[in-house]
């Protein structure tokens, strides 16, 4: 297959693929998939979010890791961007600071596959900001 | 932030934000020597009032931090590189950011991996519409995400072969449009 370099490569591409029946359920059963959060306000992309979004997505595909891996905003950790929020299903969500690819890698192996905690994780209490409606 | 990619990626969350559908990214060539950023949104825009104030790092709409870095940032950079920064908004409608560059000028920041930046906001937000357009003098380029997934019809876009598939097309495109620009510099 040559290089795809239109909107009609791709159609061709998928045709090509037609057999596969990789279909990724995305959004219908949150509660049954890992999430991966990448913040990716503006303290996370000077930060270098981007590559470690770019990671989680290309690594998790090819370690086979069904997971979805999305942007999600500011937490107030600026200090510790880039910070990612990972969801196993069936745990509260934890957040890592300080990810850079090793991390994130460290992330994946043990954490998402193994459900072992790693270092770097920030005590989630993003949420009584909510609660209370302080801006702190 | 490093490159304009990066400020894309950053000001695009603010239409997400906005609950916008339908997000318009367009880089274009002047034939004047100007590289213009645009990015238009149909979210629920800004009053007058906060149109004046969002050049100001201390404003921001969230309430988990006291400041907001993503337009002063990309103001400084456009005003450094001999460009300015403007905002035109109507609430309900939606938002029109305008930057610009002059080329030549020794600080005009490098455009940036913008094809990774377009795939990554369109697996972040699969249910929006993100339109990025390349606009050179007799050259256009057109990533529309609402066509992708039509074509996709089901089949995800972080499948490997989409993906490199994606990334080859988005990349020759933004390959031209950098030879382009190179042309003006």
């Amino acid at each position: 297959m040559t290089k795809v370099k239109t909107l009609a490569d791709l159609k061709k591409l998928r045709e090509n693929l037609q057999d596969k029946i990789h279909v990724r359920e995305s959004g219908e059963h949150p509660e049954s998939t890992i999430q991966v959060k990448v913040a990716m306000a503006t303290c996370g992309i000077a930060s270098g979010a981007k590559d470690v979004m770019t990671f989680f997505v290309e690594e998790l595909e090819k370690r086979g890791i069904n997971a979805i891996v999305t942007q999600t905003g500011c937490m107030g950790y600026c200090y510790a961007e880039p910070t990612v929020e990972v969801t196993l299903p069936g745990h509260a969500p934890l957040v890592f600071g300080y990810v850079n690819n090793r991390k994130a890698d460290e992330i994946i192996e043990k954490y998402i596959k193994n459900g072992e905690l790693v270092d770097g994780i920030i005590p989630e209490l993003y949420h009584s900001i909510d609660e209370t409606g302080k801006e702190k | 932030m490093k490159d304009l990619s990066l400020h894309v990626l950053d000001i695009v969350q603010n239409s997400v934000r906005a609950e916008a559908d339908t997000i318009k990214v367009t880089l274009e060539l002047a034939p004047e020597g100007k590289l213009m950023l645009l990015v238009e949104d149909d979210g629920r825009g800004m009053d007058a009032e906060l149109l004046t104030r969002v050049g100001n790092p201390f404003v921001t709409t969230r309430t988990t931090r006291k400041v907001g870095l993503g337009i002063p940032l990309l103001k400084q950079n456009a005003e450094q590189a001999g460009g300015s920064l403007e905002i035109t908004s109507e609430p309900g409608r939606g938002t029109l950011l305008k930057a610009d560059f002059v080329i030549r000028h020794p600080d005009c920041p490098p455009v940036g991996d913008l094809p990774e930046v377009a795939y990554l906001m369109m697996v972040s937000n699969p249910d929006l519409t993100i339109i990025f357009t390349l606009k050179s003098l007799h050259d256009e380029s057109v990533w529309n995400s609402e066509h992708i997934r039509e074509t996709l019809d089901g089949l995800s876009i972080q499948d490997p072969e989409i993906r490199e598939g994606l990334r080859d097309w988005f990349q020759s495109d933004y390959q031209l449009f950098k030879q382009n620009l190179l042309l003006l510099s």
